[in-house]
């Protein structure tokens, strides 16, 4: 017999202890195995008593929690103008390739957010993004968060790949639709320390001048309203 | 080199020996600590340090801790940490570096919080974010937490130092290697460091103070420190030495990301020098070109041209699918194979191959490739147009060209294999350019001429001292175009001149205008033998070498062989195992093009070839001649007249190889995998289709065949050019002589699409000088010059020192295109009148 046969021998022996083990599943008496094979029932009898789980969805819609990781939203100043930068540090950390963004400078005649970049092209493919939300992580201007919806199917690949203006968030009351000038006087540090709360003057004279038919426009509202 | 040599060379270089981090590391003397440190994989933080250029010690990042001997050999510490950039190696010294020594750790720390804290940290709109030094090395060197609560200092952001470079001074480390770039390597000089203490930054010079002299550039600029607008043509390569963010290009301002970006390395198609470049793509679409680390080739430096001048490619005339004109005179998109059979059909019976009666009557094809194709594709061309069409009829100098010069590049260049080298020319004590502007028309050959600055004589024969040739202290040999022939002629023996040249290492550098200019190459050549000095021919175009090896001259068969020489032919035809080349002279390019004008030709082959780059009007040419197919990456003018457009690759799409001035391989892969295929593949189809089979089809084929064959033999080379000057004619009182050249930017296809860096082209003058100024009289400082077309060019005028009776114009320049409006080569007489 070789050396290595006296280690292999040992090894089985060892081995073999280990394999000796008391079972910890409650050991039953003769009732206790008699009733055995129905016990089961017991567990769908005590059901029926309690209150059900069941969700009437799509008939009726329960909101998630609020934390809920949803469709993602590009968010907005209060003066309208986008938050989004198009820093690209979302897709960066984007751990399944989800998110796919492409900058472009702001110019004077067409200002879409504060500074000198804004995204210009922005897409999230749903069929990839897991919804971890690192991308809200990444995000250095707060531009990216998650909303609560969910329903997020559809029979195509391309209409599953949001683009920018199926993300951006609407345009609440008294925002104005970008592109438009920055509040005057100020710089992106001030719309990111919060120091821009509303539309001022020159802004909707602005839009005035070169979008007279823009619908965010106070009096082209008024007229809606009207005919509405 | 054999290992004597070897041993000889490591004996005389002298050695130090130092202790980094507790590892000794033997560098030799005079080697700065920080790369004897980098010897032993030891990292040490850094911006300003760049290995090629000199050192600065401006950032103070790089502290370490030293110990030295000192003169009783006792090894003591100096009181603070040094910068390890700026302190060469001694014997017996001690580095301690961040990694053993707190001192150096915390001093590091110590600058890296003083660095940021004005930075404006605005990374993520920073076009640096993601490969940024500064980044990097805030976070394995900095301190984790600032403890800077106060404002920090602004600046007006972006500047714009001219259309395509933009300065943020906030971001800026003040490390200098941009102004010590400017300075050192390219001698545009245009920014520099300013004011001090918190208010210190990069800034431009001011322009009241400064005046311009005609060399102002299309586009916004900054002054540069002589007075005149920047317009530098190495100023990308600031931004990609600039640690930070400070510099940036407007053509890739917030394009992408660095990991967005797949790299892929490759060889510049704008000029001679075969630079490395780095392309980097997203998507199937370029989004900036980089310069590649070659030290034997263009070290780490790139024109402007060839790091912007990409957009060309992609622009909306690209052609994606072979076209064909119908029936109803206009172009149709075809497949491939239908295509390809139109085009042999016509070929075919222009060739005279149909094996009917109707051959005695063909009239034959011309071929012109243009001079920017690869080395596969001018073999391909040129054995397609010798074997598929058997004829000599090929040329790819569609440009100034002649016989003389034919037989000089046979005699002197093609099939030579490696001459004078980049570091031949920085090593020469003496440069003669003759025909050559080292800037416009050399690129990265500047560069290299005056990295040797103050060291090196550089004599220059040309109608005025350029800007390039200033900035090389270059002495002027005054030559009217046309007369350089008499120029070299003169050095005569004795000469201080001929004495510069004498000196062992000293180069002369031909241009390809020389070819314009009677007996000028064969005088080179005789220059060359009485001083010793060593030819070098820097033609502009990437494939001009190329296609010199390839063959693809009529007069010249592959490796320099004459197509005249029977038993080069012989043994051309061997390899190739056909029967026989064509005997009868092939026509040159220009000839090509008079007999197509004048139906002796029934078919041409038009590759990249541009109508309005030449002075011989091939668009007649192309109107006349019974059938045109043209290969071409972008729907160009030609297409107006072929009858089958098939669409090639350009060359970040295909792999290939370009040679370089030097004789040099500049092989290259595919940079971006589409479907376009190279020239040589579709000229392999047609021939296939046309009975022939060429084997060109792949990268490999051809380079086989081209191993197989070699250089030429003894007894099939060409012989030697022995022309004399021709002698100068006297012209009206009016006319005077052109010079011209191309810019390095200017109007060249390969520049289309690309507004930002056209913006750094110069502006286009006319140069005079003084006395001829008066002669003709410029009114308004404007001048009207005509020469055998009828259009004209106006210009504002500069006066110059320079040769009288000559009139300078830029080649191809916004609103001067000499070939096409003049339709005269640089040396001819032309009309100038003052005012408009
Ligand atoms: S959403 Fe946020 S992280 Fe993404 S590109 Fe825009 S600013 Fe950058
Ligand atoms: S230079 Fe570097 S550290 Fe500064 S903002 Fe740009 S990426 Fe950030
Ligand atoms: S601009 Fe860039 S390269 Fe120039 S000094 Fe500033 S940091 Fe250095
Ligand atoms: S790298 Fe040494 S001082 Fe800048």
């Amino acid at each position: 017999m070789s050396e290595s046969d006296d280690v292999w021998k040992v090894n089985r022996e060892r081995d073999g202890e280990a394999q000796r083990f008391e079972s910890n599943f409650p050991q039953y008496g003769p009732v206790g195995r008699a009733f055995a094979p129905v016990a089961g029932f017991g567990v769908t009898l005590r059901n029926f008593f309690r209150p059900t789980v069941t969700e009437q969805y799509p008939d009726k819609k329960t909101p998630a929690m609020p934390r809920y990781h949803g469709r993602h939203q590009l968010n907005r100043y209060a003066d309208g103008l986008e938050k989004c930068i198009g820093c690209e540090l979302c897709a960066w950390a984007c751990p399944a390739d989800a998110i796919y963004v492409e900058a472009d400078s702001n110019t004077e005649d067409k200002q879409y957010s504060p500074g000198e970049r804004y995204g210009r092209v922005y897409q999230i493919n749903y069929l990839r993004c897991i919804f971890c939300g690192l991308c809200i992580e990444a995000c250095p201007t707060r531009a990216l968060t998650m909303t609560n919806e969910y329903e997020l199917a559809g029979p195509t690949r391309e209409g599953l790949i949001y683009e920018k203006q199926d993300l951006l968030a609407p345009l609440e009351d008294g925002m104005l639709q970008a592109p438009h000038p920055m509040v005057p006087g100020t710089v992106d540090d001030d719309y990111y320390k919060g120091d821009v709360t509303k539309v001022v003057k020159e802004q909707t004279e602005w839009v005035r001048e070169h979008r007279p038919e823009d619908p965010t426009l106070p009096e082209n509202q008024k007229q809606e309203a009207g005919r509405g | 080199m054999t290992s004597t040599a070897d041993t000889a060379t490591s004996e005389a270089v002298e050695t130090v020996t130092l202790t980094i981090d507790g590892t000794e590391v033997t560098v030799p003397k005079g080697t700065l600590i920080i790369r004897a440190a980098e010897q032993v994989g030891i990292d040490i933080p850094r911006f300003c340090d760049h290995p090629l250029l000199a050192p600065a010690g401006a950032c103070r990042q790089c502290l370490v801790d030293v110990a030295a001997p000192d003169r009783e050999g006792n090894v003591r510490a100096f009181p603070k940490p040094q910068a390890s950039c700026t302190m060469q190696a001694m014997d017996g010294m001690i580095v301690n570096t961040q990694h053993t020594s707190d001192d150096a750790k915390r001093a590091q720390e110590g600058v890296m919080e003083l660095l940021l804290i004005n930075h404006p940290l605005d990374c993520p709109v920073c076009d640096k974010g993601g490969e940024c030094p500064l980044q990097n090395q805030a976070l394995s060197h900095g301190r984790p937490e600032s403890r800077f609560i106060d404002v920090k200092r602004v600046f007006e952001k972006p500047l714009a130092l001219s259309s395509e470079i933009l300065l943020d001074r906030e971001r800026c480390v003040l490390c200098q290697r941009c102004t010590r770039f400017s300075k050192e390597i390219a001698g545009d000089a245009f920014i520099d460091l300013q004011n001090r203490g918190a208010m210190q930054q990069i800034g431009t010079f001011n322009e009241e103070v400064l005046n311009f002299d005609g060399y102002e550039p299309i586009g916004v600029a900054a002054e540069d420190e002589s007075g005149k607008a920047f317009s530098s043509y190495y100023s990308g390569n600031t931004v990609q030495i600039c640690p930070v963010g400070a510099l940036t290009s407007a053509a890739y301002r917030f394009r992408s990301r660095p990991f967005d970006l797949v790299s892929a390395p490759g060889i510049s198609e704008h000029d001679s020098s075969g630079a490395a470049i780095r392309t980097d793509h997203r998507r199937g679409k370029i989004l900036r070109r980089l310069s590649d680390n070659d030290p034997v080739v263009n070290e780490e430096w790139i024109t402007d041209k060839d790091r912007f001048a990409f957009a060309w490619q992609n622009l909306s005339d690209r052609l994606t699918r072979p076209l064909v004109r119908g029936e109803d005179g206009e172009l149709h998109e075809a497949s491939w194979p239908a295509a390809i059979a139109r085009a042999a059909e016509g070929l075919r019976a222009a060739a005279g191959r149909t094996g009917t009666a109707a051959d005695k009557k063909a009239k034959g094809v011309g071929v012109l490739p243009g001079g920017r194709i690869t080395l596969e594709d001018a073999y391909a061309y040129q054995k397609f147009a010798r074997v598929a069409l058997g004829t000599n009829d090929i040329d790819t100098r569609t440009r100034i060209s002649s016989d003389e010069e034919q037989a000089f590049l046979g005699a002197a260049v093609a099939g030579t294999g490696l001459g004078v080298t980049f570091s031949d020319l920085e090593k020469a004590p003496a440069v003669l350019l003759a025909g050559f502007e080292p800037e416009d028309e050399g690129g990265v050959v500047f560069l290299r001429l005056r990295k040797s600055w103050g060291t090196q004589q550089v004599l220059t024969v040309a109608p005025f001292l350029s800007r390039g040739a200033e900035k090389l202290s270059a002495t002027l040999i005054e030559t009217v175009p046309g007369a350089e022939a008499a120029a070299l002629a003169a050095i005569k023996a004795g000469t201080e001149t001929a004495d510069a040249l004498g000196q062992d290492g000293a180069v002369i550098v031909l241009g390809e205008r020389l070819a314009g200019s009677p007996g000028a190459l064969s005088e080179a050549l005789r220059l060359a033998k009485r001083t010793g000095a060593r030819l070098a021919w820097i033609p502009r175009r990437a494939g001009e070498r190329g296609a010199l090896e390839a063959g693809a001259l009529p007069g010249l068969l592959p490796g320099g062989r004459d197509a005249a020489s029977a038993s080069a032919r012989q043994a051309v035809a061997d390899a190739w195992g056909v029967d026989g080349l064509p005997e009868t002279d092939g026509r040159d390019a220009d000839a090509i093009i008079a007999a197509a004008a004048a139906r002796q030709l029934d078919a041409l082959v038009v590759g990249g070839v541009t109508p309005s780059d030449l002075t011989a009007d091939l668009r007649k040419a192309l109107d006349r001649v019974g059938f045109v197919v043209s290969l071409e990456v972008r729907r160009t003018e030609v297409a107006q007249y072929a009858d089958v457009v098939l669409p090639v690759a350009p060359p970040s799409e295909k792999p290939g190889t370009f040679v370089n001035w030097e004789g040099r391989l500049r092989g290259f892969a595919t940079a971006i995998r589409t479907d376009a295929i190279s020239d040589h593949r579709a000229l392999d189809f047609l021939a296939r289709e046309l009975g022939v089979d060429l084997k060109v089809g792949t990268v490999s084929d051809v380079n086989e065949q081209l191993a197989a064959l070699g250089a030429a033999g003894k007894g099939e080379r060409v012989k030697a050019p022995t022309a004399k000057a021709a002698k100068a004619s006297a012209g009206a009182s009016d006319e005077l002589v052109l010079a011209s050249w191309h810019l390095l930017v200017d109007e060249g296809a390969l520049q289309d699409g690309e507004p930002y860096l056209a913006g750094t082209g110069r502006t286009a003058v006319a140069r005079l000088s003084q006395a001829t100024a008066e002669r003709i009289g410029v009114k308004d400082g404007v001048v009207t010059v005509s020469g055998e077309r009828r259009s004209s060019i106006e210009l504002p005028v500069v006066i110059t020192p320079m040769a009288d009776g000559v009139v300078w114009l830029p080649a191809k320049s916004p609103g001067s295109w000499v070939a096409q409006e003049l339709g005269v080569e640089p040396g001819a007489r032309v009309s100038v009148k003052g005012g408009i």
